[in-house]
């Protein structure tokens, strides 16, 4: 690391073509002959298509075609059901996507899709979760490969035996992913061969689904991926864009342009399980923890199973002798949930974090303090030491920064006219995981030198930062080096997701730069172009499993009015122990971001589900509520300057996630601490505190 | 695609002539809520009729203390008219409560009374609504009822009006004028609104092709003391989920006289005339100001999820009014 760009800030390399409007996004390339596609969802919860009659749309000007199961093109019977599409008469949540309309222009395709009439036998349905819905099961896995259920000691011995015990319940709605670019495809077929550029966080992934549906050989599929506007794990495995916008553009033999919809953003791309969850905590009469139980349930698809891990944040974060861990899954007739920001992690977290709170206020110890008493420096899941753990760290630097010290703990104590002031603390976790990758670097003539691979930027500073960690690699200024990702043409990268990106692409762009050196005389420039190439799998793959995760500590202060129940939060603070920080312009973006993203879950964010219709009647961003710019006075974030060699060779753990984890737990903390009031339903909005007796 | 046309009438009568014309024909103000509403399929104007560069932009101070605001003065505007902010505070302060900067640069003050409800059920195409597709049902009942109303609702029908700006003119009694195919005629702002009723599509008692050239503020010098609190779910751009208009007149510690009108709680800007009747001529206190918001919200109807609205109104009635018997 000789030149130091690694630990710079620095803006976005792509920051001026995106503020000035010049970055191109999924449909904006300008393609000849190009059409558009508008996908029409199905207006039932479940049913049987009976008859599509599409003489209407097909008369509406600019229409060129609608398809649907009855004359789509047939697709192979892939891995995900859902994936599936146009190729049954059969609609399994509302807002399935069950035809596809293609114009000329856009506002064509929208008025034919409008146009389209298709009848259903519709029949019963199921859509609200509950804690006694008769389909609970137990699943064989939770996401992606986490055993079902946990048990250590024995907890209902622990729990009856212990002093202290706190046994609570907490719900979450279902939470949207709203990136502020929707799923979008320009697909194009040129001689059997499909190009699509598509707003995703893997283009590595998209490629082998769509061939695989496809029935091409991989090299025959080509996913091209510049710019994503956001995607919160919502764009981390294919979606329906892409493979109705391939199939559309196969159907009318011309090029596709297909984005979805604001409102088609609420259900068929997933959204995080609306979870019901069970914390019971037993302590000794200091605060140590001796029983920890944590029960989830949240629901799936009739078409696929999604089974968020809800409680495996509970299994390493804090220790005690008898533990058990459970998740329960219910198929209910609605859209797949999937991925969004620490998906498991942030509603568990939620609950675990909470139950904390009040087993602090239980026991009569400091959060904070409680939190410090039940480290682990072992992971009590898998029993190995923690490669390492900087929990205690971010706790005690954030209560400095924050000024926690003398905390009085009484609820209702702190008034500023009319608003009740309360402070909140929460722990945080998230894994640090690498998955095998590869890189290619070339020195070139000139003295500069290009790195290409197929890295996602998903509007994270992704390409900013593997740029950086390539010029220190390669020992030169970051100025004389060209970074390449986004195009499935590139050396194979795995997707932007589980906080895992620049851990895995950063450690192969290093050993190909490496390599890549090692062909090269130091300080001489080549007379023609020198490539090297590296692939990390078997480096990756014989990496002892030991436990790896970043911490953190969110600090907020609320105030809410003592007559009208609005909440207000003054202050958010975050201190994350997340191994090395690349770029911290970027990196600090990524924690205020999710720490801001954790508050709207706390506050304001509920998809409200209409179980009449079996969808959320909310479904636009004018009635979704999202925090916004009025809503985060004062966001802070830091880091502990944190090494660890044990985890890849930039030294990282992943920042995407960590920063929302534990900010609702927080939140929720403080407004219990402002007004006494425990809301264990989130969002905590006006209308569960103003009933209140006394609080003003 | 589905066309409209559009076109640019060369004075108001030319626009009542062409709108009354027209079976399908929409007037075209800021199009803050009517492009969205074109967008989602739930309005389809076959015509669209731009009333934005009629001469009808300029706010005129009248010579017995009134207030005359031409139809398509922006929002933003409006709220930063001296005279407004002088001797109409209420107004202004509704007018900023509302929606974002961006929205009241365009929004015109004809276009924001006769702007839609947001009820999630009446913006979906794929739902009952009996407003948006007469006889189809009200989905909202017994649905997802939260934001909707808790006064002067009908089986048909529990919208809400979604205007801060006609709740702060309701207080002050406005008047509206309006021009239909025979000609102006003034109607009080607090005869504009229908209540929902069995025929909830109807929303106002213009005729239709009616225009609104101007909204006129008889003097009130107490309005000087006046002021506007609106409750929402953040502090970021919402519509209220309660709020409360007031002009306070006080004769020492006595109510000499006072305007109240509410937000969010009925299918228009609700005039709260027995809270006015409660506090007028008594001694003020905070207890009275809640016992003459009881009063109003004696006959409200909570429906499933929006009870709340009624502590909430009572809340901000008692803070509104002891803050301006106060200030």
């Amino acid at each position: 690391m000789s030149t130091g760009a690694v630990g710079r800030a620095h803006p976005r390399l792509e920051g001026r073509e995106k503020v000035t409007g010049t970055a191109r996004y999924a449909v904006e390339y300008p393609v000849d002959g190009v059409t558009y596609g508008w996908a029409v969802p199905a207006a039932v919860v479940r049913g049987r298509i009976t008859r599509v009659d599409t003489d209407e749309a097909l008369a509406s000007p600019g229409v060129l075609a609608v398809l649907h199961h009855g004359n789509a093109p047939r697709l192979a019977q892939g891995p995900e059901r859902e994936l599936w599409l146009l190729q049954e008469p059969a609609a399994h949540y509302r807002g399935q996507f069950v035809a596809v309309v293609v114009a000329t222009s856009l506002e064509a395709a929208r008025e034919g899709a409008r146009l389209v009439r298709i009848d259903y036998d519709a029949g019963p349905h199921s859509t609200v979760l509950a804690a006694d819905h008769p389909g609970l099961y137990k699943p064989e896995h939770v996401n992606p490969s986490y055993p079902t259920d946990t048990a250590e000691g024995d907890f209902d011995a622990g729990y009856a035996a212990a002093p202290v015990r706190v046994d609570v319940t907490y719900r979450t709605p279902a939470y949207h992913n709203n990136p502020m670019e929707p799923h979008a495809t320009t697909a194009q077929w040129h001689d059997g061969r499909l190009v699509v550029h598509d707003s995703n966080q893997g283009p590595v992934a998209v490629q082998a689904t769509l061939a695989e549906l496809f029935e091409l050989p991989q090299e025959s599929v080509r996913v091209i991926t510049e710019h994503v506007g956001g995607g919160f794990g919502s764009k981390g495995y294919t979606k329906a864009a892409v493979v109705l916008a391939a199939l559309a553009a196969r159907h009318v033999d011309r090029p596709v342009k297909l984005a979805l919809t604001r409102q088609q953003l609420f259900g068929p791309i997933g959204y995080r399980t609306p979870t019901i969850q069970r914390v019971r905590l037993a302590a000794d009469a200091h605060g140590r923890l001796t029983a920890i139980c944590h029960d989830a349930i949240s629901q799936t698809s009739t078409i696929r199973e999604f089974a968020e891990q809800t409680a495996v944040y509970t299994r390493s974060m804090y220790a005690a002798p008898h533990r058990r861990t459970t998740h329960r899954l219910v198929r209910l007739d609605v859209p797949t949930p999937f991925w969004m920001r620490a998906p498991g992690e942030c509603p568990g977290a939620y609950a675990l974090e909470s139950a904390m709170d009040e087993l602090a206020i239980a026991v009569g110890v400091d959060p904070v303090e409680l939190r410090i008493r039940n480290d682990a420096q072992v992971d009590p899941d898998q029993g190995e030491p923690f490669t390492s753990r900087n929990l205690v760290a971010c706790l005690r630097e954030g209560a400095q920064r924050f000024g926690w010290t003398g905390r009085d703990p009484t609820p209702r104590a702190r008034r500023d006219g009319r608003w009740l002031i309360g402070t909140g603390v929460a722990g945080s976790s998230y894994p640090a995981r690498a998955r095998p990758s590869s890189a290619a670097a070339t020195a070139r003539p000139d003295g500069t030198f290009l790195v290409r691979i197929d890295a996602t930027d998903i509007g994270t500073g992704a390409r900013t930062a593997l740029w950086q960690v390539a010029a220190d690699a390669l020992g030169v200024p970051p100025e004389r080096v060209e970074i390449r990702i986004g195009d499935s043409d590139l050396p194979v990268a795995p997707l932007a997701g589980g906080s895992m990106g620049t851990a895995s692409w950063s450690w192969a762009v290093i050993r190909a730069c490496e390599a890549l050196r090692g062909k090269l005389r130091e300080g001489a420039s080549p007379d023609t172009e020198v490539s090297a190439e590296a692939d990390t799998t078997d480096e990756v793959g014989g990496q002892p499993t030991r436990p790896r995760y970043a911490y953190g500590a969110q600090f907020v202060e609320v105030r809410v009015d003592a007559d009208t129940g609005e909440v207000r939060v003054n202050r958010l603070l975050g201190v994350f122990a997340a191994g090395r920080v690349v770029n911290p312009t970027t990196a600090r973006s990524q924690l205020i971001g999710g720490m801001t993203m954790g508050l709207s879950m706390a506050l304001h964010e509920e998809g409200l589900l209409d179980e009449r219709y079996g969808d959320w009647v909310n479904h636009d961003l004018a009635t979704y509520h999202i925090t916004g710019c009025a809503d985060v006075e004062a966001v802070e974030a830091y880091w502990l300057d944190e090494r660890d060699d044990e985890l890849n060779p930039a030294g990282v753990k992943g920042i995407g996630e960590i920063g929302i984890v534990g900010t609702a737990a927080a939140v929720a903390s403080a407004v219990h601490h402002a007004t006494g009031v425990r809301i264990r339903d989130l969002p905590i909005r006006l209308d569960k505190l103003i009933g209140v007796s006394g609080l003003a | 695609m589905r066309p409209f046309r559009y076109h640019r009438p060369a004075d108001v009568a030319d626009a009542v002539a062409v709108l009354a014309g027209e079976p399908h024909a929409a007037y075209l103000g800021g199009g803050t809520n009517l492009v969205d509403l074109m967008k989602l399929g739930v309005q389809r104007p076959e015509l669209l009729v731009d009333v934005t560069r009629l001469p009808l932009d300029t706010v005129e101070e009248l010579p017995d203390g009134g207030l005359r605001i031409g139809a398509t003065v922006r929002n933003s505007d409006l709220a930063a008219h001296p005279a407004v902010r002088r001797d109409y505070p209420v107004l202004a302060r509704a007018l900023l409560a509302a929606a974002s900067g961006q929205l009241r640069n365009l929004a015109t003050t004809g276009g924001n009374l006769l702007q839609h409800t947001r009820c999630v059920y009446f913006q979906d195409t794929g739902k009952a609504c009996n407003k948006r597709d007469p006889g189809s049902g009200c989905a909202a009942l017994h649905g997802q009822n939260r934001d909707l109303a808790v006064l002067d609702w009908s089986e048909q029908c529990v919208a809400t009006h979604p205007s801060d700006l006609a709740v702060a003119l309701a207080a002050l009694d406005a008047v509206v004028e309006v021009h239909e195919s025979d000609g102006p005629r003034d109607v009080p702002l607090a005869a504009l609104y229908r209540s929902p009723g069995a025929h909830p599509e109807r929303e106002t008692t213009l005729a239709r092709g009616a225009l609104i050239t101007a909204v006129r503020l008889p003097p009130l010098p107490a309005a000087r003391r006046s002021a506007y609190l609106k409750v929402r779910d953040r502090a970021s751009f919402a519509f209220a989920a309660g709020s409360v208009a007031a002009v306070l007149d006080l004769d020492g510690d006595v109510v000499r006289d006072v305007r109240l009108a509410y937000g969010a709680v009925a299918h228009r800007p609700w005039r709260a005339y027995r809270a006015e009747e409660e506090l007028r001529g008594r001694l003020f206190s905070p207890e009275l100001a809640a016992r003459a918001a009881d009063a109003e919200l004696a006959e409200a109807r909570p429906l499933r999820h929006n009870g709340f609205k009624l502590p909430l109104t009572r809340a901000i009635t008692v803070r509104v009014l002891s803050e301006l018997a106060a200030s």
